[in-house]
């Protein structure tokens, strides 16, 4: 199985898209369903050959003469490319309820752009060397970027100038350096087992601010400071803030700092000379930070906007232990994460559509008007909390782990304040709206999300609970990482 | 042999089709005598470039006369780079202008304008090729003149005021030229550039040479429009036909940056020029200068062609700051931004001239919501956008990431650094304009009338032939990089 075949569906189906337009709206979501499936099955294949210990790789194409452009199957990629591609196929069951119900102008462009996305995001996730991932991932910020500002007014002009600008200087400004500093190093970008810049002969401190480029010129990580674009982001479609904001695009950003520091640099290096030990208060100052900050928001997707970034400092606080078991469980994480993230967004979406509410404050009894969407926003906030019965409880014990066997229980520490701060930013709001008595007199039944919606929602949250009860495929696939 | 005869053929052909157009008058005949001679230049351009990958240097002796007495074409894989770009480009935009032209030239004068363009294209191809100095100077006369009559076609007074300003400038520069030429040919004896060089070594020593070397130096300064002496570009490039200046944005300045690398490299010799006489400490603050404080300049213009000047400025100071580095990579960098930048900066301006054509006027701040109308165009002007900020899978990532990684094998850390800052300038002049285009609502009371309203076909398939190969270029960068690198080999390794 050729990787490049995971570019086809999300290409081809864009002129579909396009041809069926708004006349024609069920085939032309039905065409992006059937894409969806289709991808799904090649990352399936692709699954299926990698666990049998197959090399799974595409031709190559020469960008600049030594460097070439080339995609091959290894298991974090597979993960992220099997994570996304389904989540594709809910967010756009979900979609058609979302963007219907909520009467958005310009679907036919928002669903392009969407397609596109994900077609740079297979490109990220089977990227076989560091020039292909740059490429990927500077083509969906481009490719988000008409998402972002999708509503076309003051607001979202404003939210897209700030994406565009953080992201893009980030990746021209730091990380585009790091990557010809270490064309130039080692002589190679490609991805390989223990890394490549152990030959390099750099000096400790070259590395450590080769480490820093990487870590924050990927903005997508959203490490404090480049992390002013995420919230600001938030005024996209929610199904875009759900997908590409707590899945594809942020999610693009730590796989590739997991990437960099378990292929680029290696994690031997890193825990030999120590230099992540300049990053990382930096990144935990991050996690407990957003976290705080999300305590103050009102407005649900800010909440969770936060929410998000904290959690995705989790990821790199993880990928920079650099131990094998902290990075198996920032990957895992990776999946953990967007489960319950996509959940919660999902229900701020159908809360939106449904009740027309946006402030967390609002929500007073709302429960017994939406109890479904309600129950699974409860359900997604253990999945993000990293409570049984939901999922994100190996990925934060994989983590936690890994602070140990890295020789630092203070991290650990980081870890579990950080806990408690999401159990008190996040379970409140499903209290509240079950137990609160409401504000106004409401209306009594319940006005429930359109069906699409509903089912997608049940969807992520059943898939939530099952990987608290099986994670073992994913931890057996991740167990293939050769880390050295 | 008609393929022994290429290098006389290149420049003959679109010299005699001036004189025809005159002949002819009619707009039409003009543009399609015009256009068979360049298409036939570009072809032996083509053919020429294949010889020399195949079989090495051609040098062709003019009427027969062998090299001292006579002049000689001397052609290596640097100029038959340039030979091919810069036909290429002129054929290209030939075809596009004809609808553009029509619109905005006199049709009375239509046989003076393509006869001027086919002199010029003389002049800069015979630049290219010539391997005599003092003939350089000839061609460059022939270009220049020709081309402050293009540039005052413009149907704006202003046009014959920026030509005027043009015309000074550029005869200065012309006439520090030929002094400089002179002074080497009074301390060596010599007009033949392999002589030239051969002869140089020996007379290193004498004030004529060093005097010739400080007048090419800023003469080739002012033709080429480096910072800061490139006031004569923006109003040039602003008030001209929008072809024209499609067309001297692709070719002029990128063969007056030819001949700095031939005097440079070929004549002098890198050990010379920067070796010696320590060219870099004046050319790199000015390039470095440039590219940051053009680029700066370009985010405060409220009209499109203007900003698009400044930033080949901008782009110009890259190409120099690679000259810099004196390194084969180094020049690999520069030759292969010549290329490239030829070929997005042209389609920039073919896609404002469309714009032109449409809207009848270019200020940026008031073409909102542009994409429902022109979608073909605004897309063209993006793709090239994105080329110019330096995006990957774009040309310019190619380029930038060449010139970054030259510089930073020379040690020149901050080089590569100020050249990603001026890379976010253009985020901000580029995004600032597309955003205009794709999302600002009209602001006018009466709405204007929605619905496609796209430039013609004839203006549409150049811009998007141009596009095709910058992609090509730019997916597949190796393809120009290793031209670009027997380019640079070639200068490097003096003449044989």
């Amino acid at each position: 199985m050729n990787p490049l075949w995971t570019l086809v569906p999300p290409l081809v189906v864009i002129p579909f898209i396009i041809f069926f337009g708004e006349s024609r709206r069920n085939l032309r979501e039905a065409s992006i369903i059937l894409a969806g499936i289709a991808l799904l099955a090649i990352n399936d294949r692709i699954y299926s050959a990698v666990v049998s210990g197959k090399v799974v790789e595409s031709g190559e194409l020469s960008l600049l003469a030594n460097f070439s452009l080339r995609l091959s199957a290894e298991p974090m990629g597979v993960m992220f490319g099997l994570l996304a591609s389904f989540l594709w196929v809910v967010t756009t069951v979900y979609s058609i309820g979302y963007m219907r119900g909520h009467d958005e102008k310009n679907q036919t462009r928002f669903y392009c752009c969407f397609a596109l996305a994900i077609a740079c995001v297979m490109a990220a996730a089977y990227a076989d060397n560091l020039l292909t991932l740059f490429v990927a991932y500077e083509a969906i910020t481009l490719s988000t970027f008409p998402l972002v500002t999708h509503a076309g007014n003051d607001a979202s002009r404003k939210a897209g100038r700030l994406y565009l600008l953080l992201l893009m200087c980030g990746s021209i400004g730091l990380f585009l350096p790091a990557i010809i500093w270490i064309a130039t190093a080692a002589g190679t970008l490609d991805f390989k087992a223990g890394g490549i810049l152990s030959d390099a002969g750099m000096s400790k401190a070259s590395i450590a601010v080769l480490l820093a480029l990487c870590v924050f010129g990927v903005g997508k990580a959203a490490v404090m400071p480049m992390h002013r674009w995420l919230p600001a982001a938030m005024v996209a479609p929610t199904p875009v803030s759900a997908l590409l904001h707590a899945v594809a695009v942020v999610k693009t950003g730590v796989f590739t700092i997991l990437k960099v520091v378990t292929y680029t640099f290696g994690i031997d290096m890193i825990s030999t000379t120590g230099v992540a030990g300049y990053v990382l208060p930096i990144v935990a100052f991050t996690v407990i930070a957003s976290s705080l900050i999300a305590f103050t928001k009102d407005n649900l997707k800010a909440r969770l906007a936060y929410s998000t970034i904290s959690q995705l400092s989790y990821i790199v606080m993880a990928a920079l232990l650099a131990t094998t078991m902290s990075v198996t469980g920032g990957a895992l994480h990776i999946v953990m994460h967007a489960f319950g993230k996509i959940t919660l967004f999902f229900c701020a979406g159908a809360i939106m559509v449904s009740l027309h509410k946006t402030q967390i404050s609002d929500l007073d009894g709302m429960g017994r008007r939406m109890p479904i969407t309600m129950f699974c926003f409860f359900i997604g906030a253990l999945g993000i909390i990293g409570l049984p019965p939901a999922s994100g409880v190996w990925s934060k014990l994989l983590i936690a782990g890994g602070s140990l066997e890295a020789g630092n229980a203070f991290w650990i520490a980081v870890l579990m304040l950080s806990t408690l701060l999401n159990i008190a930013y996040l379970l409140p709001i499903p209290l509240r709206a079950f137990f609160k008595p409401a504000k106004e007199p409401v209306t009594e039944g319940w006005t429930e999300a359109p069906f699409p919606s509903l089912w997608a929602i049940g969807l992520t949250t059943t898939v939530c609970i099952l990987l608290f009860f099986f994670p073992q495929p994913l931890i057996n696939l991740l167990g293939l990482i050769q880390w050295r | 042999m008609i393929a022994d005869q290429l290098p006389a053929l290149t420049i003959v052909l679109p010299m005699l089709a001036a004189p025809l157009c005159v002949l002819a008058r009619r707009p039409l005949a003009c543009w399609v005598i015009a256009l068979c001679a360049n298409f036939l230049a570009v072809l032996s351009a083509w053919g020429m470039f294949w010889q020399v990958r195949d079989d090495g240097v051609i040098r062709y002796a003019l009427g027969g006369w062998a090299a001292p007495t006579g002049i000689e074409y001397y052609v290596d894989m640097m100029n038959a780079t340039m030979l091919l770009l810069v036909s290429f480009i002129s054929c290209v935009v030939l075809v596009y202008a004809y609808r553009s032209v029509n619109k905005s030239v006199q049709s009375a004068k239509h046989y003076l304008f393509y006869a001027a363009w086919m002199l010029c294209l003389t002049g800069l191809l015979g630049i290219c090729i010539t391997g005599d100095a003092f003939n350089v100077f000839v061609f460059l006369e022939i270009s220049s003149l020709s081309m402050y009559m293009l540039i005052a076609f413009g149907n704006d007074k202003r046009a014959l005021f920026a030509s005027f300003r043009y015309l000074i400038m550029g005869s200065i520069g012309a006439s520090f030229i030929l002094i400089g030429i002179g002074f080497l040919y009074a301390a060596t004896g010599a007009l033949n550039m392999v002589d030239l060089a051969q002869r140089i070594p020996d007379a290193e020593s004498q004030r004529a040479v060093l005097v010739a070397f400080s007048f090419l130096t800023i003469g080739l300064m002012i033709k080429s429009a480096v910072f800061p002496l490139h006031g004569w570009l923006a109003n040039a490039y602003q008030h001209s036909p929008v072809a024209v200046t499609a067309f001297l944005a692709g070719t002029a300045t990128k063969v007056s940056l030819y001949v700095l690398l031939r005097f440079f490299f070929s004549i002098f010799g890198p050990g010379y020029s920067f070796g010696s006489m320590f060219l870099n400490v004046v050319l790199l603050p000015a390039a470095v200068a440039g590219f940051l404080m053009l680029s700066l300049v370009a985010i405060f213009q409220t009209d499109l062609r203007r900003m698009l000047a400044y930033s080949s400025v901008a782009q110009i100071g890259y190409i120099i700051a690679a000259f810099c580095l004196a390194s084969q990579s180094g020049l690999t960098a520069g030759i292969v931004h010549i290329i490239n930048h030829g070929i997005i900066k042209t389609v920039l301006f073919m896609s404002v001239g469309c714009i032109l054509y449409r809207v009848g006027h270019t200020h940026s701040n008031s073409l909102d919501n542009l994409f429902h109308k022109m979608p073909l165009t605004v897309t063209a002007f993006i793709l090239s956008g994105l080329g110019l900020i330096g995006v990957p899978l774009t040309v310019g990532f190619v380029s930038k990431f060449s010139l970054i990684s030259a510089s930073m094998e020379r040690g020149w850390w901050m080089i590569g650094a100020l050249v990603l800052l001026s890379s976010l300038f253009a985020i901000v002049y580029i995004g600032r304009v597309v955003e205009i285009m794709l999302f600002r609502k009209s602001r006018n009371s009466t709405p204007e009338p929605v619905g496609r309203h796209e430039a013609p076909m004839m203006m549409l398939i150049p811009m998007y032939v141009l596009i095709g190969i910058s992609i090509w270029f730019g997916v597949s960068g190796s393809t120009t990089l290793a031209v670009a690198s027997e380019a640079a080999a070639a200068l490097l390794g003096g003449y044989q």
